[in-house]
């Protein structure tokens, strides 16, 4: 191509040689990406102070009649159901809590999703290991993934304490009536309504765990009652 | 010293290239494994449609480093994702050089030292994390997902895919960390007698070790001009 036709291509890529000016933009796309999580998850934790406090008061109450906490989610969400899980079972500080993703175990999803199909790799969990004291959260961008649809209709079936974590306006999920707390992100990226959906769960977390040291008695030094 | 957004930007432009080349990624998160999963399903399956499928595999092995000696190919990359003292991790990363593979180290709590990784992409926790929250709270989420929004950037500038980089390691004529001036090889075998078989960058090579102290399959030593001239800590 001659030099004198090139300002009518300017977009010829396969030309491209400015290395320098490609880094800089996407320096840039990056902060601006990193802002903008920042400022969704400040803005959905303050929009969802009183859905985490119902939600982590009803959960610290199910974990101190023994209840046990299951986590489930597809894809990206799955691991973020595990991390979830993680977070529970081996906490960075606090007390280590009964806690697992249904998610992990390749047998058991592949044996449920080739024989009865993958609409209820979930369900068929929580009707195999789930008692009335247990609880379950379910993770998902759309808030419309059927495998964890029927997994609260299971869940609330059996009493267990349910609650979604969804993105967009929440779906099916915020409609269902099996899913008793419901916390949104209301965004429209996958990766962003993530992120913010890990934080979400770090700060029922942190709830949960807050809960459980004021009610330690062992952290209640001078109180006469206990025991 | 570059922001994260600068190291993003830097490690993405690599590993689109690395992808270039028929790079595999190989994800290894030992304490957090489901971070490792959430990486590969972003690359071989992408959120965004039409947005091309990326080999990326996590590694979930009970011995990370022998999994990964048997599956990496020179030109691979392997993401790491830990804190800075993972034993497991800082095995793998110190020993990549010798398989021919670019390293991305992600993580949070105080960094691995300059130079530890080819590239190192630490959450910003303004020092305040000492239990490291950021592994939970999404913040590393956002590094690998950035990363992963940056690469495909990438794959629309072809032209700057072809470009070696002052980072570009492979050609060992026109990089002097390559060069024969002192290259890292693995042992795979010795005969105890000064003649040792080496894995490094290039391929497999025969190498005379008489000059270092006694070495054993799995050791690192660095090579000039077809010996050992010393072991690599």
């Amino acid at each position: 191509m001659s030099d004198a036709t090139d300002f009518l291509y300017p977009f010829i890529e396969a030309d491209e040689r400015d290395t320098g000016a490609l880094l800089l933009d996407l320096g840039e796309s990056a902060r601006s990406k990193v802002r903008t999580s920042a400022a969704l998850r400040q803005a959905t934790l303050a929009r969802s102070t009183s859905v985490i406090d119902t939600a982590a008061e009803a959960m610290s109450e199910r974990f101190a009649r023994g209840g046990r906490l299951f986590v489930f989610g597809n894809g990206g969400s799955s691991t973020d159901a595990a991390s979830l899980a993680a977070l529970f079972l081996q906490p960075p500080w606090g007390q280590p809590l009964p806690a697992r993703a249904l998610v992990d175990d390749s047998a058991v999803l592949t044996a449920i999703g080739n024989d009865v199909g993958f609409d209820l790799v979930f369900s068929r969990q929580l009707i195999a290991h789930a008692a009335e004291a247990d609880i379950a959260i379910g993770l998902s961008t759309s808030g419309n993934s059927r495998n964890l649809l029927y997994a609260f209709e299971e869940a609330s079936g059996r009493g267990l304490l349910t609650i979604g974590i969804a993105g967009y306006s929440g779906g099916e999920m915020a409609r269902s009536p099996h899913v008793q707390h419901c916390l949104l992100v209301d965004d429209d990226s996958v990766h962003r309504i993530q992120e913010t959906q890990a934080a979400l769960g770090f700060a029922l977390w942190s709830e949960v765990q807050s809960r459980r040291s004021a009610n330690d008695p062992a952290r209640r030094s001078g109180d006469d009652d206990v025991g | 010293m570059a922001d994260t957004g600068d190291c993003l930007a830097v490690t993405a432009l690599n590993l689109a290239r690395r992808f270039g080349q028929r790079a595999t990624m190989w994800c290894l998160a030992p304490q957090w494994p489901e971070h490792a999963r959430h990486v590969a399903v972003e690359f071989v399956h992408p959120v965004v449609v039409g947005k091309r499928a990326l080999p990326a595999v996590s590694i979930d092995a009970a011995d990370p480093v022998a999994a990964l000696r048997a599956l990496v190919r020179a030109g691979d990359v392997i993401l790491v994702m830990s804190r800075s003292d993972e034993p497991a991790v800082r095995a793998v990363v110190r020993r990549a050089v010798a398989w021919g593979a670019t390293t991305i180290w992600m993580g949070c709590g105080p960094r691995p030292p300059a130079g530890a990784a080819d590239h190192i992409v630490w959450a910003d926790d303004d020092g305040d994390d000492p239990h490291g929250s950021a592994v939970h709270d999404g913040r590393l989420v956002l590094l690998y997902h950035v990363l992963w929004e940056l690469t495909h950037v990438c794959f629309e500038h072809p032209g700057l895919l072809t470009a070696v980089g002052d980072a570009e390691c492979l050609d060992g004529d026109v990089c002097v960390t390559c060069s024969d001036e002192g290259r890292v090889g693995e042992v795979i075998d010795t005969d105890g007698a000064g003649s040792t078989v080496v894995r490094t960058s290039r391929g497999i090579e025969t190498i005379d070790t008489t000059i270092v102290d006694v070495v054993a399959p799995g050791d690192l030593v660095l090579i000039h001009a077809g010996a050992a001239i010393a072991e690599v800590p």
